[in-house]
């Protein structure tokens, strides 16, 4: 081997946040605190109609009654809300100019993290409506998916431009009043993204968000809408990146996914945020409420890879409302050095004949803590429903945690529900096979990781694929030991 | 007046009749205070999120029986393992009933929690374990220990075996229009030391119970202790049973719960591993219908390491039943080598019956095997339909198939006529005589 155990274990230590750099881009930000005042001059900075005020009013108010759950199994400073600017947008942009007339900072700055705009645009063949600071900067590919009656746009955009549809959907799925972080999020969201395919529609091509948190002390609310009409199809991934930053920094999104009949919705998030230095310093809360909305014979499968963020509070979830629908949830969640996750999904049988799939992989190294928290729960109207859950987790080093909360709750006789789960550390006959056969230690470790985890990162799109074995590695690099 | 007041304004009435002198009554003080600020627990908290103690907070429970209720043995002959010999420690309505029971003093201990708290050579023993590992938090538990008074005491000493089984029985006669019972047991086993204890609480009329027990196990050093719980109690009795155990070295604690009856039956079973090489079993069948509620909360901590845990639980829910089940294994850093298993298994038979489990690890070590499996599900329609076509009938076919579910916990015990008891409670309780000894 090249290095000593020591060295290697030395240098991984010193080994900073990858993408850890910051662009200094002029941004228009809002004065710090929240406050009505905020709220209305947030909708005012986006030229919303009158309705969509009221709207983020109303969300204020219910807010405001709200207390801050405490029930998750993860430890944090709790933010201060009256310390965060709730707006802020790179200056220069503007949605009318061409690609070409982006700031260069920013096209540098896609570059240093893999996505060069024009280079996806040709190659790739992926739409990107990149969210940067809260403001859609460039989108592409409008025009193609323009031809099939796809809208694809920002959040604020499609406000202004097809209210009926927004008017009808947002908040159908997590309403205003779910949670502290969703009341929050309907008060001040920044902007998002929007996503409509027409009837019987197959679109053509995977949709793709990068968001990026990027101000220092601003917040990211984002806002997702999807809807997928009768008997149409889309892929859509979300991808996060983060500059490292010494305080931590709030992100509460919510993520709206409706499935009309017979139609199915593919989710994936590859997050890979901030997830503070070895100490434990800085980092990104990442509090999000996702969810969606399956009507008849429609699907939705969720798949998330998440190695980022300080703290993780994430329960992708599906309401399986309509008859025949299927709920899919696959999850990868590292955590290494002090994160914590508190991660996992909610299957909630409404509809008869509805399946749910859950297979949920946890791995912690370091001093983190991992814990899977999930809900199964059958209606007693919910004829033949059916659920496998499966959650295994992989502890590396005996300072990490792994936990796992399943509720199970069951109300229908013919409910058919299985749940499985494991914990396990890696077996030294693994390793030792590997390293007899001239594979090292870290190698083979990456070898089983991704061995373990591959029955998600199956579920992966290619393109997000490839980049989130390469997260997997980078993630639980220096674990070994 | 709410129950927790009126327990809260009995405590002085309660002093009359103890030694307030005794070093326990302290506990006792310091647990009411516990239970005063606390009271009863409500869903909000998450132990108790599927567990509802609403309806028996508003009942008028009387806390202290007026008088003393004799019973004849033939009345009750019934509810004793009568085919075989043991040892009997009986209450009536919650007093010691010297003529039902046979203690002994004889080698071992077994006799009265309220001898051991007066007479002063239990005294050294009070001091070393009375209220040391049952819970000094939790709210049920201390409105046990400042109530403490009555129960069973049964120390084995060093390399002993009582000669027969021991057991532990609580009647309510119904003298009192509803009546609440808090029973406290401590069982010490020493090293080496083996014992088989069954507990059964029974209600004679459908008059309301309510019984919040508490019993503490210690385990010495390669101890044995075999813990049967009956449950088959009338239709208004509720209990809340709170379990504590702690093993040492090499020691093997199994606890069996066999629900059947009752209104509402809450049981904590917890488990401390206070040492290494030791195996902790639990064990249970709940077979339930009507509105009955019942609800296994289990927790087993592994402190240190080369331990095992292995948990099993069957249940079967018929009409407006309701089953929980909340399974916790808490495995701490220095615990390496642990194997904890955990298995959950339910039948849901009626549409309106409700099941909410809860299999939970917190696992903080990282050489271990821990697991836990969970299924929901109905009979196999194919089994059911492969009985039938060899003449046996829907109903039997369907007992058939529900006592094999249930047998791998049966397999386990290890007093022949009690599983012949068992056995002929779940044929009751699933309606069929099946014809043959099972």
């Amino acid at each position: 081997m090249a290095y000593t155990e020591e060295e290697l274990k030395k240098e991984l230590e010193t080994k900073e946040y990858e993408y850890g750099f910051y662009t200094d881009i002029e941004s228009e930000t809002f004065p710090v605190g929240l406050s009505e005042e905020i709220v209305i001059a947030i909708s005012k900075k986006k030229e919303e109609p009158e309705w969509m005020t009221l709207w983020r009013l109303e969300a204020f108010k219910i807010w405001k009654e709200m207390e801050e759950p405490e029930w998750a199994n993860v430890h944090y400073v709790k933010p201060d809300f009256q310390a965060i600017s709730y707006y802020s947008a790179p200056k220069k942009a503007d949605p009318n100019k061409t690609l070409d007339d982006v700031d260069p900072e920013l096209l540098e700055m896609y570059k240093k993290l893999g996505i060069s705009v024009d280079e996806q645009k040709k190659l790739q063949n992926v739409a990107v409506d990149i969210v940067m600071d809260s403001v859609s900067v460039a989108t592409t590919f409008k025009k193609t998916l323009g031809e099939k009656g796809i809208i694809f746009c920002s959040i604020s955009e499609a406000i202004k431009e097809h209210p009926e549809l927004v008017k009808k959907y947002l908040g159908s799925v997590v309403p205003k009043t779910d949670n502290f972080y969703a009341a929050l999020n309907s008060a001040v969201f920044s902007d998002g993204s929007f996503c409509y395919i027409p009837k019987g529609v197959r679109c053509p091509m995977e949709l793709s968000t990068y968001f990026r948190i990027n101000q220092a002390g601003t917040g990211q609310f984002e806002r997702t809408l999807v809807i997928a009409d009768e008997g149409s199809y889309v892929s859509y991934l979300e991808g996060c990146t983060a500059p490292s930053r010494d305080e931590n920094q709030l992100h509460a999104a919510v993520v709206e996914l409706v499935s009309l009949d017979d139609a199915e919705i593919k989710y994936s998030t590859v997050q890979n945020w901030f997830p503070g230095n070895k100490e434990g310093k800085g980092g990104v809360y990442n509090f999000v409420t996702k969810r969606a909305l399956c009507e008849k014979n429609a699907k939705v499968s969720w798949t998330q890879v998440e190695t980022g963020s300080a703290v993780t509070w994430k329960y992708p979830s599906c309401i399986l409302k309509g008859d025949n629908s299927i709920g899919e949830f696959y999850s990868i969640a590292v955590t290494n050095n002090y994160q914590q996750a508190d991660t996992g999904t909610k299957m909630i049988h409404l509809g008869k004949n509805t399946r749910s799939t859950i297979i949920s992989k946890g791995i912690s190294a370091g001093k983190s803590h991992n814990s899977y928290r999930g809900l199964v729960q059958v209606s007693s109207r919910a004829e033949n429903a059916r659920n496998f859950s499966q959650c295994d987790s992989l502890l590396m080093g005996n300072e990490c945690g792994a936990h796992t909360f399943p509720y199970i709750e069951v109300k229908n006789k013919s409910a058919m529900i299985e749940h499985e789960a494991t914990t396990s550390k890696i077996g030294e006959d693994q390793i030792f096979y590997c390293n007899q056969r001239g594979i090292d230690t870290e190698k083979a470790i990456a070898l089983i990781v991704n061995g373990f985890s591959k029955e998600v990162l199956n579920k992966l799109p290619m393109e997000f694929a490839v980049e989130a074995q390469k997260l997997l590695e980078i993630s639980l690099e220096g674990s070994v030991g | 007046m709410s129950l927790k007041d009126k327990l809260v304004s009995s405590f002085m009435a309660f002093e009359n009749n103890v030694d307030v002198e005794h070093p326990v009554h302290e506990v006792r003080v310091d647990a009411l205070k516990n239970f005063e600020s606390k009271g009863f627990p409500s869903k909000k908290e998450e132990a108790w999120k599927y567990t509802s103690l609403k309806s028996l907070e508003n009942v008028d429970f009387s806390i202290f029986p007026k008088e003393k209720n004799t019973l004849e043995y033939k009345e009750v002959k019934e509810y004793f393992i009568n085919e075989i010999d043991t040892y009997k420690i009986v209450f009536v309505d919650g007093i010691f009933s010297s003529y039902l029971s046979e203690t002994t003093h004889d080698g071992v201990d077994i006799c009265l929690m309220s001898s051991a708290l007066s007479k002063p050579m239990y005294k050294q023993i009070i001091e070393v374990y009375f209220n040391k590992i049952a819970s000094k938090d939790d709210s049920l538990t201390s409105l046990n220990t400042a109530f403490s008074k009555e129960g069973a005491y049964i120390y084995i000493p060093k390399n002993k075996m009582p000669k027969k089984p021991i057991e532990i029985v609580h009647f309510a006669t119904g003298n009192e229009a509803s009546l609440m019972l808090q029973p406290r047991n401590l069982i010490v086993v020493e090293e080496n030391a083996e014992v088989q204890i069954l507990e059964r609480h029974q209600s004679l009329t459908s008059n309301e119970v309510l019984t919040n027990s508490v019993t503490e196990i210690f385990a010495a050093d390669s101890a044995i202790v075999d813990y049967y719980k009956i449950q088959n109690d009338a239709e208004n009795a509720s209990l809340i049973d709170n379990t504590y155990v702690n093993q040492k070295n090499k020691s093997v604690v199994n606890v069996h719960t066999f629900s059947f009856g009752g209104k509402l039956t809450r049981n904590n079973l917890n488990f401390y591993q206070n040492g290494e090489y030791m195996d902790s079993v639990m064990k249970g069948v709940t077979i339930i219908g009507a509105k009955q509620h019942v609800d296994h909360h289990t927790l087993v901590h592994h402190i240190e390491p080369n331990c095992e845990s292995h948990q099993d639980y069957k249940g079967i829910f018929a009409e407006n039943s309701t089953g929980v089940f909340n399974g916790k294994i808490i495995v701490d850093k220095i615990a390496q080598k642990t194997n904890a298993f955990q298995q959950n298994n339910n039948i849901l038979i009626s549409d309106k019956a409700t099941i909410n489990t809860k299999p939970q690890l917190e696992i903080f070590a990282d050489d271990v095997k821990c697991s836990h499996g969970c299924t929901i599900g109905q009979l196999d329609e194919d089994a059911m339909f492969y009985l039938q076509s060899r003449g046996i009938p829907q109903k039997e076919a369907r007992a058939l198939l529900m006592y094999a579910f249930a047998n791998n916990v049966l397999a386990s015990v290890r007093i022949p006529e009690l599983k012949i008891r068992i056995n002929k409670l779940i044929a009751t309780k699933l309606g069929v005589n099946l014809g043959f000894d099972l």
